[in-house]
């Protein structure tokens, strides 16, 4: 499919072939599935609607709920404060939801809808059941990418949600970026085998990873409840995991509310996850049980085994900016080279993050920013790699190159379910990382080597 | 048919101006449609005498898509059809989309049809180009003859400019072009002279002067236009004069629009001669 990609690269400064994201309502709708009894709105035309829908449920295999205000040629030219003050009645009389998070979408925001207009004025006509929120975020596609989506919409919830009453609570907050319900899950379970109560918004654990019971529940246990989110302004700290996607809600927290906040990375391989699991520790003064030392000795046992087949791998990783800077810093752990670290997402942070990791393994690596696949394939073509990892999109760079061992990471997964499952965060994740690697590269060995090379044992 | 946009700075006169021009050309046996492309629908009082007019949007926001022709067509003065694109009410929702939607409406409803037999349509366009809905009206060869009205004050000459860069961006695709400068007098200094190097410098030329006159604004305070307030009046010849000069205008060209440099510089060799 694409063969016709050129190892010559040609000077683009527009075009982009292929590009490693998408729009900024789908990392809004997705947050906004992380709050319990949530149904997430999408204030435009409906195909915006219909589309994120489907690319989260591709992903998640999971239903996905949204409703949308349905804009019509005349709502474009009047503005959609009609559409959106009946949407508004209609979610509330009909879906019954506590919460309702509106975001924007291109259509919206360039006709300027101003949202917490209208949103005040439904609520004055009574629109707006007691008890029941609702909160917005501003999500124009043609800025940023769905990280900056889902990290507007968690700043949305602070912002709306989160009170001081000036007796903290013995909890910590833990940001946890746009990552998988697996890892949100992961990321609690960390947090319980220390014993730190922590306040993880948004949640999507159990929301998008529900058990089959054989009934549908329209809004699942899971998810941060409103009552969860307010008290986050009375904890201890804020974890705000990865730059892009979490930071500015923890920053905004610590604005409005004072909580101190420790900006951290996604916690993918050893030392992320020392960092997070350490700063669990301080803030809420406990002792790292052993269960946990335990599990991180089995990852660094795993490592040392391989290590071996892993040394001097050379590796290109592209996908959300987050996920790959801590994914980055995990295969310079393995001793591998990342020779070719690219995001879709723009933010210098990336480039100078990513070229701190690998300055003294990887000095000469490629790193870009605001980057695409047709690019990264170039590169590919230019000087080969023994792993390419990024999401599903990624296989047909790997088939056209004569299939690359290929480890999907990221979003999105289209193609394969075991991410909805197992986490890539923690050391559990690191372990199930470093598997999918070994993996991908002795299935390639023993599928393709000649028959006297075929080793029984590796 | 000919297919005519009256652009021009805020508050210039277009509307007055197009209205009047529009009555001597009816007063001279053509027909002639008016487009009003200004939310406010202010564009058709005169030849209506008042604003009866229900805007083509706020039929569509009214009636759905089932519109037809009559809902939004109202015949004025002299046989001349007016119609008002409406839009949002200030400060929401999108005026330049609504003139989008209302000229396509307009066409899908066979508005311009030949069966319509038209001699004229207008388009009375809204202050500034400011954005891409603004210029509807030039896109596409739905006008084809821009007039610029103006006067010899620096902003309404500086707007002027500004247009002529609008329509050399659409001229070098389509068919529009510039047939000229209307100057609506507001008795500034060698305003004549100076508009008329002014259009020079544009490449075009200054079609007629408008002089001041109150009679205008009498026959506005009766919702007229002044054809038909005071048939025999100097100002009334001024604008059948206006009518013919457009009628007999053959001058279409793709403006050359000045620097900011330039344009001063005119200022200063006409606004300071004394």
């Amino acid at each position: 499919m694409l063969n016709g990609t050129t190892a010559e690269i040609k000077e683009r400064s527009a075009l982009r072939i292929n590009p490693a994201k998408t729009c900024q309502p789908i990392g809004a709708m997705y947050a906004s599935l992380g709050i319990h009894g949530c149904m997430p709105h999408s204030h435009g035309s409906q195909g915006c609607c219909a589309y994120h829908r489907s690319t989260l449920t591709r992903h998640f295999k999971d239903p996905v709920i949204a409703t949308t205000s349905s804009f019509t040629e005349g709502s474009s030219v009047f503005g959609g404060s009609a559409n959106l003050n009946q949407a508004l009645e209609n979610i509330f009389t009909i879906y019954k939801p506590e919460i309702v998070a509106v975001h924007t979408t291109c259509l919206s925001e360039v006709i300027g809808d101003d949202i917490p207009t209208i949103v005040k004025k439904a609520a004055e006509e009574g629109k707006v059941p007691a008890g029941c929120r609702v909160i917005h975020a501003n999500t124009p596609s043609f800025v940023g990418s769905h990280i900056t989506g889902f990290a507007n919409m968690t700043k949305a919830m602070v912002n709306y949600l989160s009170e001081k009453t000036g007796e903290t609570k013995d909890q910590i907050n833990v940001i946890p970026g746009f990552v998988d319900p697996s890892d949100m899950r992961e990321m609690k379970r960390l947090a319980g085998e220390l014993n730190v109560n922590i306040v993880l918004f948004p949640d999507t654990s159990d929301v998008l990873d529900t058990p089959q019971t054989g009934i549908y529940e329209m809004y699942p246990k899971g998810g941060a409840t409103v009552e969860q989110i307010a008290s986050a302004g009375d904890s201890i700290a804020t974890l705000a995991l990865g730059t892009f996607a979490s930071h500015p809600a923890a920053i905004a927290l610590e604005d409005k509310c004072s909580v101190p906040t420790a900006l951290l990375e996604l916690p993918i391989g050893v030392t992320a996850t020392d960092e997070y699991i350490d700063a669990l520790r301080n803030y809420a003064a406990v002792e790292v049980p052993a269960s946990i030392v335990q599990e991180r000795g089995r990852l660094l046992d795993v490592i040392s085994d391989m290590g071996q087949y892993l040394f001097g791998k050379r590796v290109a990783v592209f996908g959300d900016p987050d996920h790959v800077i801590a994914l980055t810093r995990f295969l310079v752990e393995l001793d591998m080279k990342p020779v070719y670290v690219i995001t879709g997402s723009s933010g210098n942070h990336f480039e100078t993050r990513v070229g701190e990791i690998l300055k003294e393994q990887v000095p000469d690596a490629k790193i870009k920013q605001n980057a695409d696949l047709f690019e990264l394939h170039q590169w590919i073509k230019q000087q080969g790699v023994d792993l390419l990892i990024g999401n599903t999109h990624g296989k047909y760079i790997a088939r056209a190159e004569g299939n690359i061992p290929f480890v999907r990471f990221g979003f999105p997964i289209l193609d394969r379910m075991s991410h909805r499952v197992f986490p890539t965060v923690g050391y559990q994740g690191a372990l199930r990382l470093v598997d999918k690697i070994i993996d991908a590269f002795f299935d390639k060995k023993d599928r393709e080597a000649p028959e006297e090379q075929v080793e029984l044992i590796q | 048919m000919r297919k005519v946009a009256i652009y021009g700075k805020g508050g210039i006169g277009k509307s007055t101006t197009t209205q009047n021009t529009v009555a001597g050309l009816v007063e001279m046996g053509r027909k002639v449609m008016v487009v009003g492309c200004d939310p406010k629908a202010d564009s058709t009082r005169l030849l209506l005498g008042g604003l009866a007019q229900k805007s083509v949007l706020d039929t569509l926001r009214t009636e759905g898509e089932d519109v037809e022709l009559e809902d939004i067509r109202k015949g004025g003065f002299c046989g001349s059809i007016c119609v008002e694109s409406g839009g949002p009410e200030p400060g929401v929702g999108c005026a330049g989309r609504g003139i989008i939607t209302s000229i396509n409406l307009l066409e899908q409803l066979g508005a311009y049809a030949d069966s319509e037999a038209l001699d004229y349509v207008f388009y009375d366009v809204l202050g500034d180009v400011v954005c891409g809905g603004f210029a509807m009206p030039i896109r596409e060869g739905k006008a084809e003859e821009i007039y610029i009205v103006c006067s010899g004050e620096m902003m309404a000459m500086y707007a002027a400019n500004n247009i002529s860069k609008g329509i050399l961006k659409f001229a070098e695709n389509g068919k529009v072009r510039l047939g000229g400068l209307i100057c609506n007098s507001r008795k500034v200094d060698n305003e004549r002279e100076m508009i008329e190097a002014f259009a020079k410098k544009l490449g075009t030329q200054m079609i007629h002067f408008v002089p001041r006159d109150n009679m205008v604004q009498r026959a506005e305070i009766n919702r007229k236009t002044v054809i038909e307030f005071d048939p025999a009046c100097n100002q009334a010849s001024e604008y059948r004069a206006l009518a013919k000069a457009i009628e007999g205008n053959d001058n279409f060209v793709i403006p050359t629009p000045l620097s900011t440099d330039e344009l001063e510089k005119t200022l200063m060799d006409y606004g300071l001669m004394d």
